[in-house]
C-alpha cells in the first residue's frame, strides 16, 4: 500500500511520444527501449533549506530521461518502513529500516535498500547540508552501499550563479550513477522576434543577449560554451558578430559586412569560423580564420547552386552543408578544406522534398536536419556510417534542431501545439517536453557543457 | 453822388481790411505765381512717374506671379511625374514558390524600370529579395538573394549599368503581409525596389 502512492513519472510521458501518422510507409525512428533505464528515488528530507535545489536536481535527473525517477511524497505522509508489501523488500535489512525511511539516510548510516529495491530503484540520491556545503550522496540501491559523495559550495539561491551550480550537482550525481555526463548544466540559444536569448535547458532564467536593435540570426555555440557567433541585418548587408557570454562584449568578424553572410559555424577548436555568404553568384561557403583574423577561404563555387549552412564534425575533419546543386537543397559533406564534396543524406531524386538546417551531433555518429515531407517540416536523424535517415517526429511542422551535448537529446521549433515553439525530444524514449512556452522562438541552438567561469569578474 | 463815394470809400476800406486781415499771405500768393505752377507741374510729373512706376510694378508682380504659377506648375507636373516615375519604379515583382526566375507577367514591370533608369542616368536602386515563411529561415536568405540577382541581371541584361544597382535579401524575416495562406505567401514572394541615390527630380522616360 505505500507503493500505491507513489508516483513513477516516466510512464506518464510515454503519453507524449512522437507516434502519429505513420502511414507513408516511413518508419519513424524511436527506439524506446522499456526497461532498461535504472529507477532513482530522491529521497525526501524536511527542511534544512534545500527544497529548491532536491526539487531542481530531481527535475534534472527527470529531463535527462536517463532514469525512471521514483517520487515520493515529502514529509511523513508515507511509513515506508513499517509494512513493506514486497516480498522483496522483506530481506535482510529490516531492522535498519525504520530510521532510514522515515528521515532518509544520515549520512554514513544505511538505508533500507530492500526496500527501495521493491520499488524498483537501482539508486537513491539523498542531498543534505553541512554548514556552508552541500552533499548529494549517491546510494547504489543493489550493492546495498554508498556508490560516491558529492561535495558542492552552491551560491545562494537568487545568486546569478546558483541555478547553473545546482545543475552542475545534480550532473554530478548522474555522472555518478551511470559514468556518462549530463546536460542539465547547459544553455539554449534562440531567436525571436529578431533577437537573441538564452534559457536554461530546464527552462528557466530566459534572458536577451542581442546588445542592439538590429534584427539577429542564426546564434551557434562555441566548443568552449563561452562564446557565441550570430548574424545581424545591418545597412543591406549581413554581419557576423562574436559575442563573449560572460562580458556581452562583442566583435564584428573581419571581412564581413561586405555582403550577406549569415549561419556562422565554429570548428571545434574554435580557431575557425564556417559561414554563408551571399553575392552576385549566389551562396556560397567560407571559412576564416578568427583568432588570427585573417584568411578568408572560399570552400564551394556554386555558380547556378547555392551552399549554405555548414556544420562541422566534432572531429574537426568534415563539413556537412546544405547544396541546391541537385534542384532542391539536400545534405551534403565534404572536408574542411572543400575537398571531396559528396551527398550526404541520400534522397529519392522527384520524391523527396527539400532538406535543411544540418546540425552535426557532438559524439559524431549523426547529423539532424529538417525535410520537408508532404508541404510541412520534419525532424530528420542521418547515421553517419550507414548513412541512412529516419524521421523523428510527425506531429506538426518540426524544424531547426538541435543537439544537446549527450548526442541524444535534440532541440527543434514545433508548431504542434498550436504556435511555433521551442521542444526538447529525447531521442531513446522518444518523450518530448516543452522548452519554454512562448511563440515565435526558433533557430535554436544548443551550448555544450558549459563549465564554471574561470574568473568571476570579467 | 456822396453816398456813391462813401460806398467806393467803404469798398476801398474794406478792400484794405480784408487785405490788412489776410496777414502774408495773399502777398505770396500775387507774388510768385510763376513759382507756383512749376511745383504744379513737377507734382505732376511726379504723379505720373509714381503711376507710372505703380503700373510697372504691377505689372511686374503679375509677371513673377504668371512666371512663380508657371515654376510651381512644372515644379508639380514635375513633381507628379517624379511620382509616377518612383511608383513604376517601387512596383515589386512577385515570384513563384521557391522560385527565382523572372515571371511573364513581371517582364513589363522590369522594362519600365530599365526606361526610367536610363532616362535618370544618377538613379541608382537596390532590390531586396523576400521569400514566405513556408520555406527553412536560413536557406529563405539565399533563395531572397536569388530572387535579387534575377532582378538585377534583368535590368543589366538590358543595358542598366550593374553599378547603379545594390542587391539584399532578406529571408522571410520581412513578410509584406501577415497571414498563413497563399493570398499572403504569395505577396510575400517578392523583389522590392527602392531609390539609394539621385532620386530627386526623376524624369519621365
Amino acid at each position: 500500500m505505500a507503493v500505491a502512492v507513489l508516483s513513477i513519472v516516466p510512464s506518464f510521458h510515454l503519453s507524449a511520444q512522437d507516434t502519429s501518422a505513420i502511414d507513408r510507409g516511413v518508419r519513424i525512428g524511436i527506439v524506446y527501449r522499456p526497461g532498461v533505464r535504472p529507477g532513482l528515488v530522491m529521497l525526501p528530507r524536511k527542511g534544512m533549506g534545500l527544497d529548491s535545489v532536491r526539487a531542481m536536481v530531481a527535475r534534472d535527473l527527470d529531463y535527462s530521461d536517463r532514469f525512471e525517477v521514483i517520487t515520493l511524497p515529502g514529509g511523513d505522509s508515507i511509513r515506508l518502513a513499517t509494512s513493506p508489501t514486497s516480498p522483496r523488500a522483506t530481506g535482510t535489512r529490516r531492522s535498519g529500516s525504520t530510521t532510514a525511511a522515515t528521515g532518509g539516510a544520515q549520512a554514513g548510516s544505511t538505508l533500507n535498500y530492500p526496500l527501495y529495491q521493491a520499488l524498483g530503484a537501482d539508486f537513491a540520491l539523498d542531498i543534505t547540508a553541512a554548514g556552508d556545503t552541500t552533499i548529494a550522496t549517491l546510494h547504489d540501491i543493489a550493492a546495498a552501499g554508498i556508490r560516491r559523495t558529492v561535495r558542492a559550495n552552491l551560491p545562494r539561491p537568487g545568486d546569478p550563479d546558483f541555478r547553473m551550480a545546482v545543475h552542475r550537482l545534480a550532473d554530478q550525481a548522474l555522472q555518478a550513477a551511470i559514468g556518462t555526463p549530463g546536460i542539465a548544466a547547459t544553455r539554449v540559444l534562440f531567436v525571436r522576434e529578431g533577437k537573441v536569448y538564452q534559457i536554461d535547458e530546464d527552462g528557466a532564467d530566459q534572458k536577451l543577449v542581442s546588445s542592439t536593435d538590429r534584427q539577429a540570426m542564426s546564434p551557434a555555440w562555441g566548443a568552449d560554451g563561452r562564446h557565441f557567433a550570430y548574424m545581424e541585418f545591418q545597412a543591406g548587408k549581413g554581419w557576423l558578430y562574436l559575442q563573449e557570454m560572460a562580458t556581452g562584449r562583442r566583435t564584428a568578424v573581419s571581412t564581413t559586412g561586405t555582403a550577406l553572410d549569415f549561419t556562422p559555424a565554429f570548428s571545434p577548436d574554435g580557431q575557425t569560423l564556417a559561414f554563408s555568404r551571399a553575392t552576385e553568384e549566389g551562396t556560397d561557403l567560407y571559412t576564416i580564420n578568427i583568432k588570427a583574423n585573417c584568411c578568408l577561404r572560399r570552400l564551394t563555387v556554386g555558380r547556378f547552386s547555392d551552399n549554405l549552412s555548414p556544420t562541422f564534425s566534432p572531429d574537426g575533419q568534415r563539413i556537412a552543408f546544405v547544396s541546391t546543386r541537385p534542384g532542391l537543397p539536400q545534405i551534403y559533406v565534404m572536408a574542411a578544406d572543400g575537398t571531396d564534396q559528396q551527398l550526404f543524406a541520400p534522397f529519392d531524386y522527384g520524391v523527396t522534398g527539400a532538406s535543411n538546417a544540418p546540425e552535426w551531433s557532438p559524439d559524431g555518429q549523426s547529423v539532424a536536419f529538417h525535410r520537408d515531407v508532404a508541404g510541412t517540416l520534419q525532424v530528420f536523424v542521418l547515421d553517419v556510417r550507414t548513412r541512412t535517415v529516419r524521421q523523428l517526429t510527425s506531429v506538426g511542422r518540426n524544424e531547426d534542431p538541435t543537439w544537446a551535448p549527450d548526442s541524444r537529446h535534440l532541440a527543434f521549433v514545433s508548431d504542434r501545439s498550436g504556435y511555433r515553439q521551442l521542444w526538447i525530444i529525447d531521442l531513446d524514449t522518444g518523450r518530448i517536453r516543452p522548452l519554454l512556452q512562448q511563440s515565435g522562438a526558433r533557430l535554436p541552438a544548443w551550448s555544450p557543457r558549459l563549465s564554471e567561469a574561470p574568473s568571476t569578474t570579467p | 453822388m456822396k453816398s456813391v463815394s462813401l460806398l467806393l470809400a467803404l469798398g476801398l476800406g474794406a478792400a484794405v481790411i480784408a487785405a490788412a486781415s489776410c496777414g502774408g499771405k495773399p502777398a505770396p500768393q500775387t507774388t510768385t505765381p510763376a513759382v507756383d505752377t512749376a511745383a504744379e507741374n513737377q507734382r505732376m510729373r511726379d504723379s505720373i512717374a509714381a503711376a507710372q512706376a505703380e503700373r510697372d510694378r504691377q505689372a511686374r508682380e503679375e509677371a513673377d506671379r504668371i512666371a512663380s504659377q508657371r515654376r510651381a506648375d512644372s515644379a508639380a507636373a514635375a513633381a507628379r511625374a517624379g511620382d509616377e516615375v518612383r511608383t513604376t519604379l517601387a512596383a515589386m515583382i512577385h515570384f513563384d514558390l521557391d522560385k527565382s526566375n523572372i515571371r511573364g507577367d513581371d517582364m513589363g514591370a522590369l522594362d519600365q524600370k530599365v526606361a526610367i533608369m536610363q532616362a535618370n542616368p544618377d538613379l541608382r536602386i537596390r532590390i531586396g529579395g523576400h521569400c514566405d515563411e513556408r520555406g527553412s529561415d536560413e536557406y529563405n536568405l539565399a533563395l531572397g538573394n536569388r530572387r535579387a540577382q534575377s532582378a538585377k541581371q534583368y535590368l543589366v541584361s538590358h543595358g542598366i549599368d550593374a553599378g547603379r544597382i545594390e542587391t539584399q535579401s532578406w529571408g522571410e524575416e520581412k513578410p509584406l503581409v501577415d497571414g498563413h495562406d497563399e493570398s499572403a505567401w504569395s505577396q510575400n514572394r517578392r523583389d522590392e525596389f527602392e531609390v539609394t541615390s539621385g532620386g530627386d527630380n526623376l524624369r519621365r522616360p
